[in-house]
C-alpha cells in the first residue's frame, strides 16, 4: 500500500496534479464498489429467494399477502424431507453424477490430446482444424437435437442416461479443446525442446510437462464440461422419459410440476440441492484460475 | 566425449536458405563458439546438431556416427537455452533430474549426480526451490546443471547469457569456462557477442549469411581476419575501414587514402600486395593501432580534428574524420584530447589490413 501510494504520488507530482489523481482514484473505487454491490444483489437474489421459499410452509407460500422475502409463519424442512423420501430425487442425483463424471472424463481426454496435437505437432492443416473445432461449438444444441435424436435412436440408446454421456461431448469437446489450445500455445516452445532433449516422448511431455503447466486451463475446461453436463436441459428432455434414467434438471421439474400445480417449496429445495455441487466445485477450484504456474519457466 | 563433424550442411525454410552449406570439424573436448549477427544461421546450425531442426541437405556426425535421423534424446547431447526453459512446476532438484528419471536411472545415482552438479555450480542450497523463486543467474545455473547431470557427449549452448545483465554475464562466462575445464566435454556455443566468443572459445567460427567466413583461434581471427566482415565483427570498438589504393614508390609500395594519408607497406608484404597496385581496395586498421606517437612503434603521424572523445579511465577513445569516414583511435588518457581541438595520431603501419573491395577478402 505504501508503495502504491508513493507511486501514485510520484506520478501525480510528475504531471503536477497530485490531488486530482487521488480524487480520481477515490471516485473510481466508489463507482467500482457501487457497481459490484448492484451486481452481487442481482445475482444473489434468486438463490436467496429459493432458500427462503424452500423453508416456508405450503400455506405461507400460497398466501399472497405475506412478504415473499421473509419467513413469517415458521420455518420448515418438510419440502426437503419429502423431496428426498417421496420423489426419485436421489436417483436423478446419482444419474447426474454418473453422467457428469463420464462426460468430464471423456471430454478432458479428447480435448487435451486434440489440443496438444493441434497446438504442438504442427501437421498440415492443423490451423484450419483448430478454427473448425471452435466453429463447431457455435452450432446451437437446439439445432442439433433432432438429427442427434435419429442417431441415438438408431443406436438404441434412447431413454438411457448413457445417451447423454455420448451426446454431451459434442457440446463440451470443441470448447474445451479451444481453451486448451490457447493454454498450450502459451507454453514456451523451449520447454518442449528441453523435454525432448531430456528424453521425453510426446506422451511423457504431455503428462509430465504440459498438463502440470497448463493446470489452470485444464481446470477451467473441467468446470465448463461439468457445468454443461450438470445443467443441460434440452437433451434429457428430448431423449429420456423414464424416472430411473432421468437426470436432475428435467427430473425435478417433471416430478414437482403436475399439470398446472406447482410444488414451489419442493421445486426450490430441489433447485438448491441441485445447484450445490457446482457451487462447491467452483469454490474449491477458483484459486487455480489465478495461480500463475508458468511464471519462472523462462525469462522474466 | 565425442567429436562433431558437419559436412555440406544446408537448411532451407520454404524459400529462405538459413544455412547454405557449411563444413566444420569440432574436435573431442573442444570449446567451439559460433558467432555472427542475427539471422546468420548460427542458432539453426546448433539446433540441427541438437536434432531440433531437420537437416535439408548434408551430414552431421557425432562421435563418428551419422545422426541426421536420430531423435534428440538418442544423440546423447544436452542443451542450455537462452530463456532457461526450466519446468516451472518442478523444483530445482526435479528439473535437474528430469532427464535421468525418464531414463530410469537408479534413485541413489540420480541423487548423487544432481548433488555433484549442484556442488560444481554452487546451487546446492537451491535444490528445493522452484524456478520462479530464483534470480536470472541462478536459473541459468540450474539450466546448466540440468545439462551437466547427464554427462552427455556434447554440450550445446544457445545464447545462454543474453538475458543476463552485463555484470552477471561476466561472472557466468567465467563459470562456463570453469565448468568446461572441469568436465572437458565437447561444447558448441552460439552467441552474437564477440566478447563471449573471444573469451570462451578454443576456436571461433564466424558465420555470415548462412556461411562460415572464418574458423580460427581468437588470436587468429583478431590478428589475421580472412574477410572484411570478420575484421569488422571481431574487436571492440570495430576496426576502421577506409577506401584506399596501392601505389609504387621508390621500388616499394604505399597505401594511399585520398591525398590525406600515405602508409608505407613493410617489406614482408610487398610480394603479396604488388598484384593489387591500382585496384580498388579497403584499408582496415584497429583503433588500438591508431594511437599517440610512441617511441617503440613505427608509424605515420597525422594531425586530426577531434570530433568527440570517450574517456574510459585506462584509455581514451578519440573519434575523428578522415577522407570522409569516421575513425576511432585509442590514446593514453594523459593526452586529454578535447572535442574541437586538433590532436596528433599515429597509424601503426605494421598492423594494417588490406581487403580487395571486389571480393572483401584480405590480401
Amino acid at each position: 500500500m505504501t508503495n502504491r501510494t508513493r507511486n501514485t504520488g510520484a506520478l501525480g507530482a510528475l504531471i503536477g496534479n497530485n490531488t486530482s489523481l487521488n480524487s480520481d482514484r477515490k471516485w473510481a473505487l466508489i463507482a467500482s464498489y457501487a457497481c459490484l454491490i448492484v451486481f452481487v444483489i442481482f445475482f444473489l437474489c434468486p438463490p436467496f429467494y429459493m432458500l427462503i421459499t424452500s423453508l416456508k410452509t405450503n400455506a405461507e407460500i400460497a398466501d399472497l399477502s405475506t412478504n415473499p422475502w421473509i419467513i413469517e409463519q415458521g420455518l420448515t424442512i418438510e419440502h426437503y424431507i419429502s423431496l428426498l423420501t417421496e420423489t426419485a430425487f436421489l436417483t436423478y442425483f446419482k444419474n447426474t453424477v454418473i453422467v457428469a463424471f463420464f462426460v468430464v472424463l471423456i471430454t478432458m481426454v479428447i480435448s487435451v490430446l486434440a489440443a496438444y496435437a493441434l497446438s504442438r505437432l504442427g501437421f498440415w492443416g492443423s490451423g484450419v482444424i483448430a478454427t473448425g473445432v471452435f466453429l463447431v461449438y457455435l452450432v446451437p444444441d437446439s439445432l442439433l437435437f433432432i438429427p442427434l435424436f435419429k442417431i441415438v435412436g438408431g443406436l438404441g440408446l434412447l431413454n438411457s442416461y448413457w445417451v447423454l454421456v455420448l451426446v454431451y461431448p459434442t457440446l463440451t469437446v470443441p470448447f474445451c479443446t479451444w481453451i486448451m489450445i490457447g493454454y498450450f500455445a502459451s507454453i514456451p516452445k523451449e520447454l518442449d525442446e528441453a523435454a525432448l532433449i531430456d528424453g521425453a516422448n510426446h506422451m511423457q511431455m504431455l503428462l509430465r510437462v504440459f498438463i502440470p503447466v497448463a493446470l489452470p486451463g485444464l481446470i477451467a475446461a473441467t468446470i465448463f464440461a461439468f457445468t454443461v453436463s450438470w445443467a443441460s436441459f434440452l437433451y434429457p428432455l428430448a431423449y429420456i422419459y423414464s424416472d430411473n434414467q432421468m437426470v436432475l434438471t428435467v427430473g425435478t421439474v417433471t416430478t414437482l410440476i403436475k399439470g398446472d400445480v406447482f410444488h414451489w417449496g419442493g421445486l426450490m429445495a430441489g433447485a438448491l440441492l441441485a445447484a450445490a455441487p457446482p457451487v462447491i466445485l467452483y469454490a474449491f477450484l477458483m484459486d487455480y484460475y489465478i495461480a500463475g504456474l508458468t511464471s519462472g519457466a523462462t525469462k522474466g | 566425449m565425442a567429436d562433431v563433424t558437419l559436412t555440406n550442411l544446408h537448411k532451407r525454410f520454404d524459400r529462405t536458405e538459413a544455412v547454405s552449406g557449411i563444413d566444420l570439424e569440432i574436435k573431442n573436448n573442444e570449446f567451439v563458439v559460433l558467432v555472427g549477427p542475427s539471422g546468420c544461421g548460427k542458432s539453426t546450425t546448433l539446433r540441427m546438431i541438437a536434432g531440433l531442426e531437420e537437416v535439408t541437405e548434408g551430414e552431421i556426425l557425432i562421435g563418428g556416427e551419422l545422426v541426421n535421423d536420430v531423435p534428440p534424446k538418442d544423440r546423447d547431447i544436452a542443451m542450455v537455452f537462452q530463456n532457461y526453459a526450466l519446468y516451472p512446476h518442478m523444483t530445482v532438484f526435479q528439473n535437474m533430474s528430469f532427464g535421468l528419471r525418464l531414463r530410469k536411472y537408479p534413485k541413489d545415482d540420480i541423487k548423487k549426480r544432481v548433488e555433484e552438479a549442484a556442488e560444481v555450480l554452487g546451487i546446492t542450497e537451491l535444490l528445493n526451490r522452484r524456478p520462479k523463486q530464483l534470480s536470472g543467474g541462478q536459473r541459468q545455473r540450474v539450466a546448466m546443471g540440468r545439462a551437466i547431470v547427464r554427462n552427455p557427449r556434447v554440450f550445446l549452448f544457445d545464447e545462454p547469457l543474453s538475458n543476463l545483465d552485463a555484470k552477471l554475464r561476466g561472472q557466468m562466462r567465467i563459470e562456463i569456462k570453469r565448468v568446461h575445464q572441469h568436465l572437458k566435454t565437447t561444447t558448441v556455443y552460439v552467441t552474437h557477442d564477440q566478447v563471449e566468443a573471444m573469451t570462451l572459445a578454443d576456436r571461433v567460427v564466424v558465420m555470415n549469411a548462412g556461411l562460415i567466413d572464418q574458423v580460427g583461434t581468437p588470436g587468429e581471427l583478431y590478428h589475421s581476419p580472412r574477410t572484411r566482415f570478420v575484421a569488422g565483427f571481431i574487436g571492440s570498438p570495430a576496426m576502421n575501414f577506409l577506401d584506399c589504393e596501392l601505389s609504387e614508390l621508390d621500388g616499394g609500395l604505399v597505401v594511399k587514402v585520398g591525398s590525406e594519408l600515405s602508409l608505407p607497406v613493410s617489406s614482408g608484404r610487398l610480394e603479396r600486395y604488388r598484384p593489387y597496385v591500382g585496384k580498388p581496395l579497403t584499408l582496415g586498421i584497429r583503433p588500438e593501432h591508431v594511437t599517440e606517437e610512441r617511441v617503440d612503434r613505427d608509424g605515420v603521424s597525422l594531425s586530426v580534428d577531434v570530433d568527440f572523445v570517450e574517456p574510459l579511465g585506462m584509455e581514451t577513445m578519440v573519434y575523428f574524420s578522415l577522407a570522409g569516414e569516421a575513425l576511432c583511435g585509442r590514446v593514453a588518457p594523459e593526452l586529454n584530447p578535447q572535442p574541437g581541438q586538433s590532436a596528433k595520431v599515429c597509424f601503426d603501419t605494421e598492423q594494417i589490413h588490406i581487403f580487395d573491395r571486389s571480393t572483401d577478402l584480405a590480401l
